[in-house]
């Protein structure tokens, strides 16, 4: 039948296809060996005691006999509910009013929505200190109750959860069919009507996956109740306290894998929903267009202003008291707090590090990334390689921060791992992070490559030129935007994160992040809140670069863009 | 002794999974001709012309391109040039440089070369111009001048036309076609528009399901249809359920009709016959029919008439009658007509299943 033997004698060229397969089989590999490998060093290390003996699973059974512990699990699950109930609601509300309604500057508040992004989880914490705490400003308002515990956590973790749930509640509301509400107010459907039979069924699966990211996100973070929680233990500051504070690994990996639980779930059913969420709307709908309603609007307006304006409050608060001589007593500006030297013996060298540790990750991440998803989604690689790979990309995605940290102590850590060496270094920080952040990133890249043609690679191989020359005359090109939303979707991240790196850091590759904890462990709050509101000031500096980048871009390719 | 075949499939099976979406597929491509894969959608046309580019290769069988081998190489050592039906071109580049994204030129060679085939394509001049700034049928020229830009062997068309209004489609046609009888280059397209095929192509693959039905002239595929799909998929057709009463006669309803059947007496069978062959100036004698005209739909130079017949109880036939008859005789809706069906005209197949 077909025979290598050829007649004319010309070579086999199977080098191109055999590098592109040899980039498939890296990508999996090294997905597995930094996610998969590690998970499954924590579950081996539940397994084991403090003392490096196997204690099968006399661990768990050691948690569900710890009251502290079990005590802690209900604090999460109710703490993570509530926040759930009061953030859910209001990101809807939110993002109807951006995607539903006439009022004016819904672009404006749509970017205020993304204020808490920009900071991390513990700037919030840091406001409701300055605010409601023993010195606070508003302290009158708890009427005796504290804000140290659960109301604070709560009211931190509403910040920090919000722009998530708006983001997958906007999406999910301008994915809406004109032509259902034409119908049905021509069938004589009330307002109210039609808010039940088509808004809310339509953006149910939104709802589904909102509540599910808020409650994961909650439960699993760890800058909230470290820094407002006081005597209320929580599962995330529990795992913090096994590890760090008693060297307790087993208990620690115990923990890690009860966190692991809502996380695996919010990302199953996230996944269920995006699948039927695209199946709503056909390629033939008509995109809504919300028309003027002065009450609707105004009243849409005044909720927004009013949100927006706490977000605004929550972040100038600190960024205000970060610039007060002496909370609350003097409050004369000053730059004092942020000679970072004076509370922390790293000084300002945390910042550079964070620095470089954003720079690195958005880097290296947007890299791999680009070209992994390259690979998996266009690149005429073995279509099964591919399969395994796209699978291994979505994994991060049900690791929170803290158990992939937790993970990495155990996996990089480990006496036999000839990988040890990366422990201790920038490089576990970043790839720490990268992996963290890896899947999002991985389906921004998707969505991009999957708008371009599906023949520039056949074009490009039947032109005999190779493929990695289109992937880069054409396909960058073509992608730039998508690949500056990931880099700084990155670098913003890398910046603000805490959770995996709490665990990860040495001594000279302490990041910000950890800075403003321990600064707030130490109980120098103005410096922990200086260091966060650097790492807000970086962070919206970078986003603003990035406008201005995507605006010049957008100018410079208009002429092909042109349609 | 016959010239070796430009191209060669031989026993090309593609499975996807466990569907089969080619089945021992063989075929021969003459060097310089004009040959169309024709059938309705699905088939399997882009399939097959797929694993002739080696973009996914076959799952079994083999393909010789100018005496070669080329089964298991990639599309990268095989030698053709392809225009899709998205066209794909490069949106970031311009039209320059779309077209000469296959050239391995010295500049000033480059451009001449590009600037040639611009003309060639009816575009001189347009090379600064990007993809997005022209039209549909100059991106489709545009494509299919970088396709033909490093001089191949073979050219490769998958529905290049389908996305085009009619008007531009009509013009294309017939500047694919001088193109290709100006440059002799071995030519494959893919359409599912039977028009389009009859009109452009030397040779016509019919394809049904995965397998070759025919392969023969448009003339030979019109009026010699092979089997009954060929029948029904190409042009307009009669098709009368019947069976064979004896050897040369078969029975429609409460008719007798004298045809070409070679078919056992007693098996199912379809009787065809094209519209315009409905023979009404004249009839003869043989299979006469009277006729009452039901309908009459105007098509421009010609009538489509749904005439009733009364042995053949609810089953119509259609006509199709020139103007100038319709004029001649007067006919409109309610009248009787004298038809005859010619004997050599009637084609019969083995009815579906039988
Ligand atoms: N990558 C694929 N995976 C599975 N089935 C496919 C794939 N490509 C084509 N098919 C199936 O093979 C059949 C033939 O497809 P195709 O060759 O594209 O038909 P067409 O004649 O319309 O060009 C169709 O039923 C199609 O669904
Ligand atoms: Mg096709």
């Amino acid at each position: 039948m077909t025979t290598a033997a050829l007649p004319g004698g010309r070579p086999v060229r199977w080098g191109e296809a055999g590098m592109l397969a040899a980039g498939l089989v890296s990508l999996t590999l090294l997905l597995v060996v930094f996610v998969v490998l590690p998970l499954g060093a924590i579950l081996v290390r539940s397994l084991y005691d403090r003392n490096d003996a196997f204690v099968g699973l006399a661990n768990f059974a050691a948690f569900l006999q710890t009251p502290a512990l079990t005590v802690s699990v209900w604090n999460s699950v109710a703490v993570s509910a509530l926040t759930t109930t009061i953030v859910v609601p209001l990101a809807f509300a939110y993002a109807f009013a951006i995607t539903r309604t006439a009022m004016p500057g819904k672009g404006l508040f749509k970017a205020l929505a993304q204020i808490p992004i920009l900071a991390p989880s513990l700037l919030p914490a840091i406001a409701l200190v300055y605010l409601f705490g023993n010195k606070g400003v508003l302290r009158d308002l708890m009427m005796g109750h504290s804000i140290y515990g659960p109301i604070g956590i709560v009211i931190g973790e509403v910040f920090y959860t919000f722009p998530h749930a708006v983001m997958i509640l906007t999406v999910a509301l301008s994915t809406a069919d004109a032509r259902l509400y034409e119908a049905a107010e021509a069938l004589g459907a009330g307002r109210l009507r039609r808010f039940l039979t088509i808004t809310l069924p339509g953006a149910r699966y939104g709802l589904i996956s909102a509540v599910f990211v808020v409650f994961t996100l909650v439960i699993t973070d760890f800058g909230v109740p470290k820094v407002i929680g006081g005597s209320f233990n929580v599962l995330a500051t529990d795992v913090y306290k096994q590890v760090v504070g008693q060297q307790n690994f087993g208990m620690g990996a115990v923990v890690g894998m009860v966190l692991l639980v809502p996380a695996v779930l919010a990302f199953v059913a996230d996944w269920i929903g995006q699948k039927r969420q695209m199946a709503l709307l056909s390629a033939r709908s008509v995109p809504y267009a919300p028309r003027r309603r002065p009450a609707g609007d105004g009243l849409a307006l005044l909720f927004c202003a009013l949100v927006a304006g706490l977000l605004l409050g929550i972040l100038g608060m600190a960024g205000f008291a970060s610039l007060a001589t002496f909370w609350p007593y003097d409050l004369t500006p000053t730059l004092a707090n942020y000679d970072f030297a004076q509370f922390d013996s790293a000084g300002w060298s945390s910042y550079w590090n964070s620095l470089r540790l954003s720079v690195w990750t958005a880097v290296v991440g947007t890299a791999v990334v680009f070209v992994g998803a390259w690979l998996i989604e266009r690149s005429p690689a073995a279509r099964p390689l591919a399969a395994v790979a796209r699978m291994a990309a979505i994994v991060p995605l049900a690791v929170p921060g803290m158990v992939l940290g937790l993970a990495y102590i155990f996996f990089f850590n480990a006496p036999w791992n000839p990988l040890g060496w990366l422990y201790h270094g920038m490089a576990i920080l970043v790839l720490s992070t990268v992996v963290h952040f890896y899947t999002v990133s991985h389906l921004t890249a998707v969505t991009a490559l999957k708008q371009l043609d599906r023949e520039f690679e056949a074009v490009s191989a039947s032109l005999k030129v190779p493929v990695w020359t289109t992937f880069l005359r054409v396909t960058v090109p073509l992608c730039l935007p998508a690949i500056l939303d990931i880099a700084i979707y990155f670098f913003v991240n890398a910046m603000t994160t805490v959770s995996a790196v709490v665990f990860l850091y040495a001594p000279a590759t302490k990041p910000a992040s950890v800075a403003v904890l321990n600064m707030d462990d130490a109980g120098e709050v103005a410096g922990a809140a200086a260091m966060a509101m650097m790492i807000v000031y970086t962070s919206a500096g970078v986003r603003a670069l990035h406008a201005v980048l995507s605006w010049v871009l957008q100018r410079r390719t208009q002429a092909w863009r042109a349609r | 002794m016959s010239p070796l075949p430009y191209l060669r499939l031989t026993g090309i099976t593609k499975t996807y999974g466990g569907f089969t979406a080619l089945k021992s597929v063989s075929l021969d491509v003459r060097r310089g001709e004009f040959l169309c894969f024709l059938g309705p959608s699905g088939c399997g046309k882009t399939t097959l012309l797929r694993v002739i580019a080696g973009l996914d290769p076959q799952t079994e069988g083999r393909v010789e391109l100018d005496g070669r081998d080329v089964s298991r190489l990639p599309p990268s050592a095989r030698d053709y040039g392809i225009v899709f039906q998205s066209y794909a071109l490069f949106p970031n580049l311009s039209v320059h440089g779309n077209v000469a994204y296959g050239l391995k030129l010295k500049r000033d060679a480059e451009r001449a070369r590009v600037e040639e085939l611009l003309a060639m394509v009816g575009l001189p001049g347009s090379g600064a111009k990007f993809p997005g700034q022209l039209s549909g049928g100059q991106q489709q020229r545009v494509a299919l001048a970088r396709a033909l830009a490093p001089a191949p062997g073979l050219l490769l068309l998958d529905e290049p036309l389908s996305a085009l209004d009619a008007r531009v489609r009509l013009h294309l046609r017939r500047q694919i076609r001088d193109l290709h009888q100006r440059l002799g280059i071995t030519t494959i397209m893919v359409t599912h528009d039977q028009e389009e095929a009859l009109t452009m192509a030397d040779r016509i693959v019919v394809m049904n399901n995965g397998v070759i039905d025919q392969v023969g002239t448009p003339d030979d595929i019109y009026r010699r249809p092979a089997s009954r799909f060929v029948a029904d998929f190409v042009g307009a057709m009669n098709m009368l359920p019947g069976v064979v009463a004896e050897t040369g006669r078969v029975r429609l309803g409460g008719l007798d009709l004298e045809c070409e059947a070679d078919a056992v007496p007693g098996a199912a069978v379809t009787v065809c016959l094209r519209p315009e062959d409905v023979q009404v100036r004249a009839p003869a004698w043989v299979n006469r029919l009277d006729a009452v005209i039901e309908t009459m739909e105007f098509l421009g130079p010609f009538h489509r008439a749904r005439l009733a017949v009364e042995p053949l109880g609810e089953q119509r036939l259609t006509a199709d009658l020139s103007a100038n008859l319709v004029r001649d005789l007067d006919l409109g809706a309610g009248r009787r007509l004298p038809v005859s069906l010619p004997r050599e005209r009637l084609r019969v197949f083995e009815a579906a299943g039988a």
